[in-house]
């Protein structure tokens, strides 16, 4: 049992760092973007293709996959949403080209063997593949009938650590203050002086930077590294954990993220891991029906 | 290209090559008609597959065990799926925009991972073999569900009930107060959909010798609703039109080979970008009217 609440720590803290990436875009931009998913997947990929392909140490793979990711967040605003905003389309249409994006990033590593276009990037195809034992420090204690892996315990203060520091930028900086009146109303930002395009490509960047750790931490810990594991494991999870915390808010999201890490394992603890997931959507379900401005939609009510 | 030169140059040698290919996008029609009608409405629902999985289970599930006639057991899935949009119905479309997008999507994962992969009846995960299944004789009843579907809803979208889902969908208030019952509106819209999904659902299930059960999860709700949008949902053309261009796509470009995934996130996004409406768009087929033709007295509606 004292595993299972370790677990769910640690995968809730994963689907935290991942879920508000997807919160940060829907508050300020409304929109929900569907290639949050392949930048976390590339996060982790690229990590291992620096260190394994490429023979470069873990630390820099790490700092480079990062830099990818935030770079991703760039190509996200000028290629799918900047030129839809200058048309004036209607937000759906961000849904179509988010997605358009999505499947070029997993098609593009999926179809990465040795001798194609994409062999600089991944060689794998649509295996799954881990980064081979001894690349990083893995200390494991065992303490009290507990497995405690080094990996998976640093996640955790990792996130807390990003979020209390995403909350004071928020809260008291200059860009904090600028993103927060972009998500209360554009319009009157840009009246305000602010550079609201700006905004946005921060917002992007901070946000495909934080889905891109949370690829890493995912590969990192769990071993297991494919073109899938956006699709599989954090795409649908991340809008049900942002929907748990209330949209757009991100102390929601972060208290959304542990929430499905525990009904997760609760399911499996109480029912078999065959209904795990199967659980955790019927609570969204439920969720949704009985109170649907979300946890803390109430409370929150200012977004992000 | 050659898939092109041979639709022009030898039709019958065509047809009778891509019969499947015929028939998907036919099914494929259907499905973003389904989708056609809760976007119409105004109501973001992405449970279609959800209905299609009901509809295709019990007609499957009826031609083993109760060895009743193909049509008989394709109207009962079709009807049980109805009765499955009315309960699901009822208390998710108190839900707007993107809340009501996510509960439909917590109720189909709970419903394909929660219980189709749990059940013996269901086959799990190996889901049911379909020795009844017809893919060559299926494609005339299929294509000619289509264009009585696509007839169906053209006049639907003509006539009360067009108008009343036009208003809700344009200004849900205005319309409840100009005296429109918007909950019943909405409800005949989202069983509709329902109703046309578990329709699909049940066709499709007698094109193939085998059910999957991972055809009815997330990214087929994905593609239907990419059907609709790319195709413009504010026409009932538009989304079949978006159909026939993506479910043709892999074909056309061959070439692309291994690339298909890359180019066609590629053309997905280039054709949103500069037709963020859809293909078809909200003035129907005028962009492609030559000047001198009779301009329609009213305007389309717009979508959004």
């Amino acid at each position: 049992m004292g595993q299972q609440i370790l677990n769910a720590i640690f995968i809730g803290s994963i689907y935290a760092l991942f879920a508000v990436g997807y919160t940060l875009v829907f508050g300020v931009l409304d929109i929900l973007n569907l290639a949050h998913s392949a930048v976390f997947m590339l996060g982790a990929a690229v990590t291992y293709s620096i260190v394994v392909n490429h023979g470069q140490s873990f630390w820099l793979a790490c700092a480079l996959a990062i830099v990818v990711a935030a770079l991703m967040g760039l190509v996200i605003e000028y290629v799918c949403l900047r030129p839809l905003r200058r048309r004036r389309a209607p937000p759906i249409s961000a849904l179509i080209s988010t997605i358009g994006l999505a499947l070029i990033i997993v098609a593009a590593v999926e179809q990465g063997r040795p001798g194609t276009l994409f062999a600089w990037l991944w060689v794998d195809g649509a295996n799954s593949v881990s980064l081979p034992p001894g690349t990083f420090p893995n200390p494991t204690w065992n303490v009290a009938g507990l497995t405690l892996e080094g990996t998976k315990l640093a996640i955790i203060p990792i996130t807390i650590a990003l979020m209390l520091l995403l909350g004071y930028v928020m809260r008291y900086t200059q860009v904090g203050r600028g993103l927060r009146a972009v998500a209360e109303n554009p319009r009157a930002a840009r009246l305000m002086g602010i550079d609201v395009d700006r905004m946005i490509s921060l917002t992007l960047v901070i946000s495909s930077a934080l889905g891109g750790l949370a690829g890493i931490l995912f590969g990192v810990a769990l071993g297991d590294i494919s073109p899938y594991i956006g699709r599989d494991s954090v795409e649908v999870r991340g809008l049900a954990v942002i929907v748990l915390g209330g949209m757009g808010s991100i102390p929601g999201a972060v208290l959304g993220g542990y929430l499905l890490g525990a009904i997760e394992v609760l399911a499996v603890v109480l029912l078999g891991s065959n209904v795990r997931a199967g659980v955790a959507f019927a609570a969204l379900f439920l969720m949704l029906v009985l109170r649907p401005q979300g946890l803390f939609g109430a409370q929150l009510r200012e977004r992000i | 290209m050659d898939f092109l030169i041979q639709l022009f140059t030898d039709p019958v040698g065509f047809w009778s090559s891509h019969t499947l290919l015929i028939s998907q996008i036919a099914i494929n029609s259907i499905l973003a008609s389904s989708m056609f009608v809760v976007l119409y409405s105004g109501q973001l629902s992405l449970a279609a597959p959800g209905f299609m999985a009901v509809g295709a289970y019990t007609a499957v599930l009826m031609s083993l065990y109760l060895h009743t006639p193909l049509a008989v057991n394709i109207a009962a899935g079709t009807a049980l799926a109805g009765a499955a949009g009315v309960v699901v119905g009822l208390p998710v479309l108190r839900l707007r925009g993107v809340f009501l997008a996510i509960a439909t999507i917590g109720f189909i994962e709970a419903l394909s991972l929660g219980v189709i992969l749990n059940l013996p009846i269901t086959g799990e995960g190996l889901g049911l073999k379909n020795p009844d299944a017809d893919p060559v004789g299926g494609i005339y009843p299929v294509l000619i569900s289509m264009a009585v579907v696509v007839f169906f809803l053209w006049r639907l979208t003509k006539g009360r009930l067009g108008y009343a889902w036009t208003a809700i969908r344009q200004d849900e208030l205005a319309a409840l107060s100009q005296g429109i019952d918007v909950p019943r509106y909405k409800l005949i819209a989202f069983v509709l959909s329902a109703v046309l999904a578990g329709y699909a659902g049940g066709l499709e299930s007698h094109l193939n010798f085998f059910v999957d059960p991972n055809e009815y999860g997330v990214p087929r709700t994905v593609q239907v609703l990419t059907f609709a949008v790319l195709g413009g949902s504010g026409n009932v053309i538009g989304p079949v039109v978006g159909a026939l261009f993506l479910t043709t796509l892999p074909f056309v470009f061959q070439q692309a080979g291994d690339y298909i995934g890359v180019v066609s996130g590629v053309i997905l996004i280039l054709v949103i970008i500069f037709r963020p409406q859809g293909i078809i768009g909200r003035g129907g087929f005028a962009f492609v009217r030559p000047r001198w033709w009779p301009r329609p007295q009213v305007s389309a509606p717009s979508t959004g």
